[in-house]
């Protein structure tokens, strides 16, 4: 991809990463955290695109720890915040 | 498929990234905020079984092994998310983190030792700032996560000339990443990695436990900027916009974090530069303390016309949340005017203490924040702290100094009297004496908080 099209993809997207939260209670910093958290799980994309063109098995090895870790990462991130944010429900208006 | 699609593809779910942080930061909200981030997440790793890659065909090569560890990540992380105390997710969600810095590191070193000679500048730059960045995350990670579950000390460790230690392991880091760019090759890279997970270590165990927050979210940050530079490797738009995402709001987060405790950031961040190490005195103390019994307790309460409730990570330790419940009710019935009064970081983290009440169903409208309820301690006959310290320490207040200073507290001592409810002595999480324990008008109710707390509601039934 053109460098410049990178570079301009990743300011606007700090731009939109400073804004969206820019409101956020404390009470909800935990649940926000862990959420984010769970987004950048999706370095499980980049683990299997690895996995695919791994061509040795130090690679292969390599990469199948990183799905692993990467799995972790993402599905248990949904899931734990997913659990708090239950606590909250019932108590508000 | 096309790329045009799976770009476009890559593009929805970056999409549903920016509405699940949206949704995140508001109560309403947050809950579907979630599930649309969930569903971004499993719309993009499906897409990419569907696009074969320049150079290679569907199906996927190795698609057993990527399934098969698909598989055992699920099997791992599902059951700790769903079996984990309420009281120990933090310590998870560091781990999480961990795991993530940790997969981004291995897929630069993966992507680096395929791309072998034919890589070009900017993308050994990109895959050393990866595995720099994801070891420290990784170590750091790890060492948060045994701080929190208390498998180590949760002061701050500081040994003799360790900032000369720590700032010589990062010159060493970025030297080794300089010879990385210049010599290609697999030794340097290892030999990167290693010292970049000795400075993560070095980086997080000067750092206190009132600190550790901080450190989680700004380690956070740090894996979704390696998960950005990752997407620039691996030429994936989605990549790019998701780790800029997090690394961008997992910033602004940490500084709110940070001012919501009143610590600067600058200053938990190079604490490992300018620490210095303490002398331990002044701890050792065998000054008299006022103990009182349960029956005390309950007279106390009975008379009183307002009571605030300061729960802390102790009250969550003992699962007391719905004794304590009881009692408020309790009281309530006796038209009492009861209260919690929320410390921002009360628990482990911000909020925390606002999950495990909402767990036992504690009414939203009688839980009270740290400024709505502090000009209010001047009216009130009687505060109880239940397995809170740090966060009442007038010590933030009126000692420069100590570790906290500067750190907003809920201001009990300006209460007419005061009940501590505590196992022993032992001082807090951050490890300072709290001077509020040897107050006259302090009463303190040794034991287990929802052994106390129980007897406590027996009593104030006999009256």
């Amino acid at each position: 991809m053109e460098p410049m099209a990178i570079v301009s993809i990743f300011v606007l997207a700090v731009f939109v990463g400073f804004e969206v939260v820019s409101k956020v209670s404390s009470t909800l910093h935990t649940p926000l955290m862990s959420g984010a958290n769970a987004i950048h799980g999706v370095i499980l994309v980049g683990a299997i695109i690895v996995a695919d063109h791994s061509s040795t098995n130090l690679e292969l090895g390599l990469a199948v720890a990183a799905i692993v870790l990467a799995t972790i990462n993402m599905v248990g991130g949904f899931v734990v915040t997913d659990r708090m944010l239950e606590m909250f429900k019932g108590n508000k208006k | 498929m096309s790329r045009t699609l799976y770009d476009l593809v890559g593009l929805a779910a970056g999409v549903a990234f920016i509405l699940a942080l949206k949704g995140l930061s508001h109560p309403k909200t947050a809950r579907r905020g979630n599930l649309i981030g969930a569903f971004g997440a499993t719309l993009a790793t499906l897409v990419v079984f569907f696009y074969a890659n320049p150079g290679s065909s569907l199906p996927l090569n190795n698609l057993g092994w990527i399934l098969g560890a698909m598989v055992v990540g699920l099997l791992v992380g599902v059951p700790a998310a769903r079996k984990v105390q309420m009281t120990q997710m933090p310590q998870l969600v560091a781990l999480f983190n961990g795991v993530g810095g940790g997969a981004a590191a291995l897929v630069a070193i993966v992507e680096y030792l395929h791309l072998g000679a034919e890589a070009t500048t900017a993308e050994v730059v990109f895959t050393v700032f990866t595995v720099i960045v994801g070891c420290v995350s990784f170590s750091g990670s790890v060492i948060t996560f045994m701080k929190l579950q208390e498998l180590m000390t949760t002061r701050p460790v500081i040994f003799p000339a360790g900032r000369f230690i720590i700032a010589a392991t990062l010159v060493s880091v970025i030297g080794v990443g300089g010879w990385v760019v210049s010599a290609l090759g697999t030794t340097p890279l290892l030999v990167l990695a290693g010292l970049s997970l000795l400075f993560g270590v070095l980086f997080v165990l000067p750092v206190g436990g009132a600190d550790v927050p901080i450190v989680i979210s700004l380690l956070n940050a740090f894996t979704g900027l390696t998960v950005a530079a990752s997407g620039y490797v691996l030429d994936s738009v989605l990549l790019i916009i998701a780790g800029t995402l997090v690394g961008a709001s997992g910033t602004i987060l940490t500084r709110k974090m940070a001012e919501a405790m009143g610590r600067s950031l600058f200053g938990t961040l190079f604490g490992a530069f300018t620490a210095k190490p303490q002398d331990a005195s002044g701890s050792a103390e065998e000054r008299p303390v006022r103990s009182g019994s349960p029956d005390d307790v309950a007279i106390l309460l009975n008379y009183a016309r307002r009571v605030v409730i300061v729960p802390g990570f102790g009250l969550a330790v003992a699962q007391a949340q719905h004794t304590v419940r009881e009692l408020a009710d309790m009281l309530i019935a006796k038209g009492i005017d009861v209260a919690y009064g929320i410390h921002p970081v009360a628990g482990r983290m911000p909020g925390h203490m606002n999950v495990l009440l909402a767990e036992a169903n504690v009414p939203y409208e009688q839980l009270a924040e740290m400024d709505e309820v502090n000009p209010t301690f001047g009216q009130t006959d009687v505060a109880i702290v239940i397995g809170a310290n740090d966060v009442v320490n007038p010590a933030a207040q009126t000692s420069p100094g100590c570790p906290i200073y500067g750190m907003p507290i809920l201001e009990v001592n300006q209460a007419a009297n005061i009940i501590f409810l505590k196992r022993s002595m032992r001082p807090g999480f951050a490890g300072i004496e709290n001077e509020l324990l040897y107050d006259p008008k302090t009463m303190l109710l040794f034991g287990d908080a929802k052994a106390s707390l129980t007897k406590v509601v027996s009593a104030l039934k006999a009256l």
